[in-house]
């Protein structure tokens, strides 16, 4: 019986690992098919991660155990995420600036500002208490009654379920709606967009801030399900990682969700790895660099070809050719 | 002396003061939020730099990794490139003077300076990696970058666990002593600080820097394909085969920088969770001055006395030393958004009018 426990742990923490990832992804996408250029996935989980952690702690403590308050740090993370990324949107949207760089200072700015905090908050201690109450899985009624599977897939972090969910929304609404096609077509052609009318600067402000909240999401969801702290290297890569899979799904949200499950898998397998012995013939290190490998071949054209949104990258200045 | 108030009127050097003038302040009125005295913070920061000679020297050995990031990323941005990679680089570099400080057995008259080679010829392979996507398969270099430091974090820490490392620590074992670039008479002049021969390399790279770009035939090829790549190729000259030599220059800044650091500082390679960080803080250093040599060397002295200056903040003020990492951030962030800086001269510009 114990490759089915094996099975099932695996699962579990590919879709642990995956969900945080899905959030990023999908804040990353509606930056980038808008134009905007968003390496700073990274700080936005970092400041998602931090916020959840000392707004939940301290709705806890008020509300003495509640099961509410890991919710209330979530929501306040989202919040706390916009308002990041406002900055970025601000540089790169209305003052044109280098959305790369503009991105790297916002990382620096978050893991700044979070341990920063964390210190102020929790009398000079480098990570925060440890919560008293995280999310709890949920079971869904029937399905996860299905033998083996059922409980494979069906019982699960709330967060995960939400992220599933917000795939398919954000497919509906970037492909299927109004919106979604200005988006698109700003991060294109936004002088074709301009002429019939879009505003420009606004879509990528919108995209920017949604952006902000998505990412912020993910790295909520992994103080409330993992790690139950903030801490320094809470947020180490993941957000680059989205970002990789971001691209690896060829900026779609279905083909990012497939990007983040298969990382998902492979960060997993190192525990499954370990129990079978796979781990004195393959380090660990390489399990951890098959994802940027795969990235850089992706790019390359050697498994399949990623062509990113026409107008990445460049600020769009009205009147400019 | 109008000539100098020109100089301090132009725009590429009111940017980056003005920034971090706005970096600094907006950090004290962070500090203030969090009931700390920026003033008594900003006294102990300069303090702990430059209090004593072991401070000074201390503070050199901040600067020196800081200058061949920034020559590295400075050099990229020459010719249209965003190196984000220094940082990978970096760590390409340190590993291979590690490998060549504790295999080969040679007197320190060959093995020194085959270590330094072997770190900035490591770092220039690694930078042409992204180079060569750049030019053959059209891949963008900053996600190129971005992924291959990350590969080259893992690999070193592979390299250290499989081939190097010291029975019990998280660390290689020691490198020989005849590849340390440390210097006995150099550490007791500044009161046994670490500070070491690669200074001197770094300050030799900028010098390098300024000949090869700006003194050179190759130089000029490599700023016009910066400028223009539809032009300089329109001119006849090879645009990718610029591209893949500008990301190895830019490599062997780095990864000299890497050698420098291992064989200078601390004599032996660590296991990493995280990135040191000087790539990135490369990307600040040459944006602050402008990618130009003296800039980049300018910029270095600044954010090194500000790293190492704030451990001192925490004793002198109780402030948490992370406020500094804040602070580069903002100074990074305004040289970037340099419209969000001019609007301010701007406004000091209209106040005098009215007050005259």
């Amino acid at each position: 019986m114990e490759w089915l426990q094996v099975t099932s742990d695996l699962i579990h923490n590919t879709i642990v690992f995956a969900t945080a990832l899905i959030f990023a992804a999908l804040g990353g996408l509606y930056s980038e098919r808008s134009g905007v250029v968003n390496i700073a996935l990274e700080g936005l989980m970092t400041i998602g991660a931090f916020t959840a952690a000392v707004v939940t702690f301290y709705a806890d403590l008020m509300l003495g155990g509640s099961a509410w308050s890991p919710w209330i740090g979530f929501i306040i993370a989202m919040i706390v995420g916009i308002i990041f990324a406002l900055p970025h949107a601000v540089a790169s949207v209305s003052f044109h600036a280098n959305q790369v760089v503009s991105g790297v200072a916002l990382n620096f700015l978050a893991i700044g500002l979070g341990v920063y905090l964390t210190k102020i908050f929790f009398d000079g201690s480098a990570q925060t208490k440890t919560l008293e109450t995280t999310l709890s899985k949920w079971n869904i009624p029937f399905l996860s009654d299905i033998p083996f599977i059922g409980k494979a897939f069906f019982y699960a972090y709330p967060t995960s379920f939400l992220a599933f969910l917000l795939v398919a929304i954000s497919y509906y609404v970037l492909f299927k709606t109004p919106f979604g096609l200005r988006l698109r077509s700003v991060g294109e052609h936004p002088q074709a967009a301009d002429t019939v009318g879009i505003n420009v600067y606004r879509m990528r402000y919108l995209a920017v801030m949604i952006s902000g909240a998505l990412a912020a999401m993910g790295g909520a969801t992994i103080t409330l399900t993992t790690t139950s702290n903030f801490s320094h290297n809470t947020i180490s890569g993941q957000g680059f990682i989205a970002l990789a899979a971001l691209i690896f799904g060829k900026w779609h949200p279905v083909g990012a969700m497939f990007a983040a499950l298969f990382f998902g898998i492979a960060s997993a397998m190192k525990s499954v790895f370990q129990v079978f012995c796979v781990t004195d013939y393959i380090p660990v290190d390489f399990i951890f660099i098959f994802p940027y490998v795969l990235t850089i071949l992706v790019l390359a054209g050697i498994v399949g070809r990623a062509n990113a949104p026409a107008a990445i990258g460049r600020p769009y200045i009205k009147g400019n050719r | 002396m109008n000539k100098w108030i020109h100089i301090f009127t132009k725009e590429s050097v009111l940017i980056p003061v003005i920034s971090t003038l706005l970096g600094l302040l907006i950090g004290a009125f962070i500090m203030l939020l969090g009931a700390y005295n920026p003033i008594q913070a900003y006294l102990s920061l300069i303090e702990k730099a430059f209090g004593d000679f072991y401070s000074i020297g201390e503070t050199i050995r901040q600067i020196t990794p800081l200058i061949f990031t920034g020559l590295s990323v400075a050099f990229a941005f020459r010719t249209g490139l965003f190196n984000i990679g220094a940082e990978g680089q970096f760590i390409m570099g340190s590993l291979a003077a590690t490998i060549v400080g504790i295999q080969l057995d040679l007197p320190w008259y060959l093995h020194m300076p085959l270590a330094v080679v072997a770190g900035g010829m490591a770092g220039g392979l690694w930078g042409v990696i992204a180079g060569y996507l750049k030019a053959k398969r059209g891949v963008h270099e900053v996600i190129t970058t971005i992924m291959l430091n990350w590969i080259s974090l893992y690999l070193s820490n592979y390299f250290v666990k499989a081939y190097l490392s010291e029975p019990g620590q998280q660390r290689s074992e020691f490198l020989k002593e005849s590849s340390w670039l440390s210097l006995q008479g150099l550490s007791q002049l500044f009161d046994n600080a670490r500070i070491h021969f690669g200074i001197l390399i770094a300050i030799l790279c900028a010098v390098i820097f300024y000949i090869v770009l700006w003194k050179t035939k190759q130089g000029y090829e490599l700023r016009a394909v910066g400028f223009n790549p539809h032009a300089a190729e329109y001119a006849g000259m090879n645009v990718g085969v610029n591209v893949m030599k500008a990301m190895f220059v830019s490599g062997v800044f780095a990864g000299l920088g890497g050698a420098a650091e291992i064989l200078g500082v601390f004599h032996y390679l660590t296991i990493n969770a995280a990135f040191p960080g000087y790539g990135f803080q490369g990307i600040a250093v040459a944006l602050i001055g402008g990618n130009t040599a003296l800039g980049t060397v300018l910029g270095a002295v600044l954010f090194g006395v500000l790293t190492f200056g704030a451990t001192g903040m925490k004793f002198g003020a109780g402030v948490p030393v992370e406020i500094i990492s804040i602070v580069i951030a903002l100074v990074i962030f305004f040289v970037a958004a340099k419209g969000i800086v001019k609007y301010v001269i701007q406004l000091f510009k209209k106040e005098k009018k009215n007050m005259l």
